[in-house]
């Protein structure tokens, strides 16, 4: 459910992500300093190669645009209706190849690998007390807690049904939380158990 | 050997376990006791998960409170619920996880990895989401997951008290297995039949220490 | 921060994004900010966590959900989200929360009525000063026009207020020692 990641074996899968996330930094700011739609289109052309490169399908492609596509079809019509065709194009072309930019490197770089890029990067601000060991130890209990909160939800509202309420939310959720909490500091207990220092 | 001298411990002012001592150094030692004997508490008191109120625990003659961090690395702890325990998303990154830790190299944690997985028949289990496992494969990865630290000494609180019998026999041969010394509170009478030690918990005390054919019909008939 | 803070702060970081697996109702023309359940997991992050563990559960919030994670209501997730109408809301999640929990520490006897001023105070209020003009600019709308259209977000709003605090003070006093 998470991991949009897509198994490959092409250049990009075997990059490291830190790289990738600069390139994808670099190139959505430079996309935000040109005022040229061939440009950004050239750019788009770009990233459909690299799609082909990274031997992802135009499935693949079109699931990154879907989830927008209302917003797009938006600000097309909006930018239209107030500068015109040539501006509408400009921002929808734009905001597409950012998608698609951010979404390459998301389907080629496992989120494991992703969050230990983050952890590396991290380490620049352990002057100021950033401890990138606990940041990255953070961002896998929250993965691993995601679909243990969906189940504990589950078993919940069933025992709720059972009373008639499984309409109400607090009736849901206060249950959920106190559960979890309580949860969390077995988990505790397991990570220090495990020899992490705190 | 875990030694235990005059332990006592209490959350806040609710007293839990009183004046204990004991030496464990048998190989297979088993704590039985009812809900809220005391019996979760004196496990966690055995790797300085818990700190005694008064009195001392020494593994190895290192004490709990002085050096946490080494008593840790010689007494591994399995909890009753593997949910609990697993704290990272991929069964494999979950089993570096107490590794690293220990500051493992690179190479160590790859070789042990892959031999605690072979030796739980996962191999092909490796890349998984840990929370699509099983009941008993999550347990066996909490075993796992501790075993590869190379403790000394196993704690396990109540492990096969969420699982079917299946995979309750299954965790229970993986524990037999072991040549570390286990020290198991269970419910679970049938598990602990041939260990070489029970301890009997009642309100914050032991009752009964003794082999399993003395101390088992003893706690049954306390229980009764 | 001992282990402890940490596995809260990655609790309701994951308790928002699970939140967001309740479907997201859209309406009031496509581009606008959908209205989600997940507000309620920062108001309950900083309402339950305090000031400090709330910011930095939102914060590891957002910072997933810019590395591409799709954690956001909908499935959505990637730099790109901030580029869309509801980017300044999500960047006003950790102050959300942080405004929340400091006020909720700093007037610890106050009533019901008061703790849900003070959580919709974060909750609503900072939240809409940032997420307003974002989205303003994104969609190059008239800041006016902007706040009118929010007008519709505000009943759904409250509503997460009251269950926010009904919940956060149902888990304070279950368990005192958070």
């Amino acid at each position: 459910m998470l991991d949009m990641y897509s198994p490959g074996t092409s250049v990009l899968h075997r990059l490291t992500p830190g790289p990738k996330i600069f390139a994808l930094m670099g190139l959505g700011t430079a996309l935000f300093l040109t005022e040229s739609t061939y440009v950004v289109a050239g750019a788009l052309m770009c990233v459909l190669a690299l799609y082909r490169l990274a031997a992802l399908s135009l499935r693949q492609v079109w699931n990154q645009i879907r989830p927008v596509l209302w917003l797009l079809i938006l600000f097309f019509a909006l930018q239209w209706w107030l500068s015109g065709p040539m501006l509408a194009a400009f921002v929808v072309l734009r905001l597409a190849t950012l998608l698609l930019l951010a979404g390459l490197v998301t389907l080629t770089s496992r989120a494991s690998d992703m969050i230990d890029a983050i952890s590396h990067g991290l380490k620049f601000l352990r002057p100021i007390g950033v401890n990138p060991a606990k940041v990255g130890l953070a961002i896998s209990l929250t993965l691993r807690f995601i679909p243990v909160l969906a189940q504990v939800t589950a078993e919940v509202r069933e025992a709720q049904k059972v009373r008639g309420l499984e309409r109400s939310v607090i009736a849901l959720a206060l249950p959920v939380a106190i559960r979890t909490l309580k949860m969390a500091e077995d988990i505790s207990d397991a990570i220090d158990a495990r020899g992490f220092k705190s | 050997m875990i030694e235990i001298r005059n332990v006592s411990h209490s959350f806040g002012d609710q007293p839990i376990l009183h004046d204990i001592s004991l030496t464990l150094s048998e190989r297979r030692i088993a704590i039985v006791g009812a809900n809220g004997s005391g019996k979760s508490t004196f496990a966690r008191l055995l790797n300085g998960l818990l700190l005694p109120t008064s009195g001392e625990v020494l593994v190895d003659g290192i004490n709990t409170e002085k050096d946490g961090k080494h008593v840790r690395a010689k007494v591994g702890f399995v909890f009753q619920n593997p949910d609990n325990q697993i704290v990272f998303p991929v069964v494999e990154e979950d089993l570096a996880f107490g590794m690293k830790n220990l500051g493992f190299s690179k190479e160590t944690i790859e070789e042990k990895t892959v031999e605690i997985l072979t030796r739980y028949d996962m191999n092909h289990l490796r890349e998984h989401p840990a929370h699509l496992l099983s009941g008993g494969q999550k347990q066996l990865l909490a075993i796992a997951g501790v075993l590869v630290m190379d403790p000394a000494y196993l704690v396990l609180d109540e492990p096969t008290t969420l699982l079917d019998l299946r995979n309750k026999r299954r965790v229970a041969a993986a524990l037999d297995a072991l040549e570390q010394t286990v020290i198991l509170a269970s419910h679970d009478l049938d598990l602990i039949a041939d260990y070489d030690r029970v301890l009997v918990f009642e309100n914050g005390q032991v009752v009964i220490d003794d082999v399993p054919t003395n101390a088992i019909p003893a706690y049954e008939k306390l229980m009764s | 921060m001992n282990t402890k803070s940490i596995v809260y702060i990655a609790l309701f970081a994951a308790l928002t994004a699970a939140l967001g697996l309740f479907p997201p109702v859209a309406f009031a023309g496509l581009g606008l900010p959908p209205i989600t359940a997940q507000s309620l997991g920062v108001m309950l992050a900083g309402a339950i966590l305090g000031a400090r563990r709330g910011a930095l559960a939102m914060l590891l919030f957002v910072v997933l959900v810019a590395v591409g994670l799709p954690l956001l209501s909908g499935g959505r997730g990637g730099f790109g989200v901030f580029l869309s109408g509801s980017g300044g809301f999500l960047l006003a999640w950790p102050l959300s929360a942080y405004v929340i929990g400091w006020l909720l520490q700093r007037y610890k006897g106050a009533n019901f009525a008061m703790q849900c001023l003070f959580v919709s105070y974060g909750g609503i209020l900072v939240m809409y000063a940032i997420g307003v003009p974002w989205m303003a600019v994104i969609a190059k709308l008239e800041l006016s026009k902007a706040m009118t259209i929010m007008l519709a977000y505000i009943p759904g709003d409250l509503i997460k207020v009251v269950i926010a605090t009904i919940i956060a003070r149902g888990v304070r006093k279950a368990l005192p020692n958070i």
